[in-house]
């Protein structure tokens, strides 16, 4: 091998691991806020690239009737929840979150479709789409089911990943698609090409990084959902609604999960299914993370995209085989570092 | 004047297994109520059932509105709070971020001047501020427990045995704080198994034995009385049998 190979696959690596930090991250905030192993993490990110491709190609993506529909239906689970304490304000403002802003985008969709809207207004609306699929998700599946165990939440989130695919399918059909890059210049450092897309998918990675940051850092919320994640009686005790909590760790994940797909489908064709793989990787980031480390989880997925890397390069036949393989170590020597945990735990 | 908490004819059960049964009790405003007990006669259950924690069956009303309907958020937010046994800290945060988290609910001008009068009861927590509330000693835990209840300005404060597992000179210090609390007007549902400080500082008081009250009335009179004062003070009065 020489050094300009080796230079690329690094750069390779990097790129896909920038993505799988922030899938990782994610999943590490979901779990830690509801305790819910978010499998349908993948989804999100085909929802969002599969829907900024149909909209730039000019086509009506079915993700806003379904954002639509999930709104009523959150709009309803809302009503019969505060049945016995309904007033005008509350339904008023579960009408408006859940019905007329998917009503104005979905209309905003209808406006656009057929006219291939410039990229930046399709990627807004691709991520609100899949930002209001997100909390939609946790007002309908996982808010009901808070108070269960990690495993009942775990078969909710394994049904929703297949439901999604299920209609992934339906929406957007077998056949791959590619969507246009958010930037389309390109420049040569030594013997390394950047392209505009890669340097995106840096800059992104970074920005969102620093804001996860400075919001967890600094501001009420982020420390209201920190402290969900430490001690939800405590948090509860202080206030905190661990719903909202919730609807905010799934609003990040969501938004998390479409801007990474919008990230990757200009470099790589994806099919309605791609996504679970490519939120398996992240996942196998948070692990190394031990799902409660966000800075472990990060080097980790960049990690990982250098690994995946070089092994499609020595043996595509195994990349995924020698990616996956990663957990099996990573597993062990956690459980030798702490091999009476759960018995503590009871 | 009605009550500020009224509880009356509550049952609350784990499974088939009542703990508590048909207990009925008030707090008025400004006032220390304690209730007295042994280990395991149910006290816990019966803050955790008005605070919301756990169903409660029988009626609970909170400045003459009933909770039945309202989460514990709610419940907080009407000005209900309660320092659990565990005390339930965000350990990997720290005091300042604690103290400020319990004052989600109020404005956050409000949260300011909050904040200025916990460190003014508990000036140790000021001097701890930066500190994470993991690594506090267990008094220092206790009261830190305490400020971030008062940071969400409650009109009545339940301490779930605020007193367990500290040093004598600590405890002390929190019983003077409890009886400031009621001085700045804030009403103090207490449980404790140091039955003796309790009823020192009590205005009224319950007794309870195997999830129902036995006994109740001024905190003196209960502190007086031969049976209380055999079972949970330590001593006998002359010539009396235990019970």
């Amino acid at each position: 091998m020489n050094t300009t190979i080796l230079l690329f696959l690094l750069q390779d690596g990097i790129t896909n691991g920038a993505i799988y930090a922030l899938l990782g991250l994610a999943l590490v905030l979901v779990f830690a806020v509801t305790r819910v192993i978010l499998i349908p993490q993948g989804e999100f990110v085909t929802y969002g690239a599969l829907t900024y491709a149909s909209l730039a190609s000019g086509q009506m993506p079915g993700t806003a009737k379904l954002a639509l529909a999930m709104g009523i239906v959150a709009f309803v689970f809302d009503l019969f929840a505060a049945r016995k304490a309904l007033h005008g304000r509350l339904i008023l403002r579960t009408f408006l979150t859940n019905i007329v802003l998917p009503g104005i985008v979905l209309a905003a969709i209808l406006y656009f479709a057929g006219q291939k809207p410039p990229v930046a207004i399709s990627m807004a609306l691709s991520l609100v789409i899949v930002a209001l699929i997100g909390v939609s998700l946790y007002r309908i599946v996982f808010q009901p089911l808070a108070h269960t165990s990690v495993l009942v939440l775990l078969i909710a989130s394994v049904g929703v990943h297949l439901a999604l695919q299920g209609l992934g399918l339906l929406f957007f059909g077998a056949e791959g698609q590619r969507g246009p890059a958010v930037l389309s210049t390109a420049f040569t450092l030594g013997a390394l090409r950047f392209t505009g897309q890669s340097i995106t998918v840096y800059g992104i990675t970074i920005a969102f990084i620093v804001g996860l940051w400075l919001f967890f850092g600094f501001t009420r919320y982020g420390k209201a959902l920190r402290a969900t994640a430490v001690n939800r009686l405590g948090a509860r005790l202080a206030g905190i609604r661990t719903s909202l909590s919730g609807q905010i760790a799934f609003l990040l994940a969501s938004v998390i999960g479409a801007l990474s797909g919008i990230l990757i489908v200009p470099i790589t064709t994806l099919y309605y299914d791609s996504g679970f793989l490519i939120g398996l990787k992240g996942f196998v980031a948070a692990i190394i993370g031990g799902l409660v480390s966000y800075p472990l989880t990060a080097i980790a997925a960049l990690f990982v995209g250098i690994v995946e890397a070089f092994s499609s390069f020595y043996a595509s036949n195994y990349k995924e085989v020698i990616v996956f393989m990663l957990l099996i170590p990573v597993l062990l020597l956690r459980s030798l570092a702490a091999p009476a945990v759960e018995e503590e735990k009871d | 004047m009605s009550a500020l908490l009224s509880v009356t004819d509550a049952h609350v059960s784990y499974g088939k297994v009542e703990a508590v049964r048909s207990a009925s009790l008030e707090v008025g405003a400004n006032e220390i109520v304690t209730i007295v007990g042994a280990n395991g006669a149910g006290k816990t259950t019966l803050l955790s059932a008005i605070m919301g924690i756990l169903p409660l069956k029988g009626r609970v009303a909170f400045a003459g509105q009933d909770l039945a309907r309202l989460d514990i958020e709610d419940r907080v937010a009407m000005g209900l709070g309660l320092v659990p046994e565990h005390r339930e800290l965000f350990v990997t945060m720290n005091v300042e971020d604690n103290l400020e988290l319990g004052a989600f609910r109020i404005e956050k001008s409000r949260a300011k001047s909050s904040i200025e009068r916990v460190y003014a009861l508990f000036p140790r927590l000021k001097e701890r501020r930066k500190q994470l509330a993991g690594t506090l000693s267990g008094g220092e835990q206790q009261m830190l427990a305490m400020g971030r209840a008062l940071m969400g300005e409650p009109k009545l404060l339940m301490l779930d045995e605020p007193s367990l597992g500290l040093a004598p000179i600590i405890v002390a210090d929190i019983f003077r704080i409890v009886i400031e609390l009621r001085a700045s007007g804030v009403s103090v549902l207490l449980v404790e198994q140091n039955a003796q400080a309790a009823l020192k500082i009590a205005d009224k008081a319950y007794v309870m034995e195997l999830g129902e009250f036995v006994l109740s009335g001024k905190a003196s009179d209960i502190a007086a009385n031969e049976r209380v004062a055999a079972s949970y003070l330590g001593f006998q009065h002359e010539g009396e049998s235990a019970l």
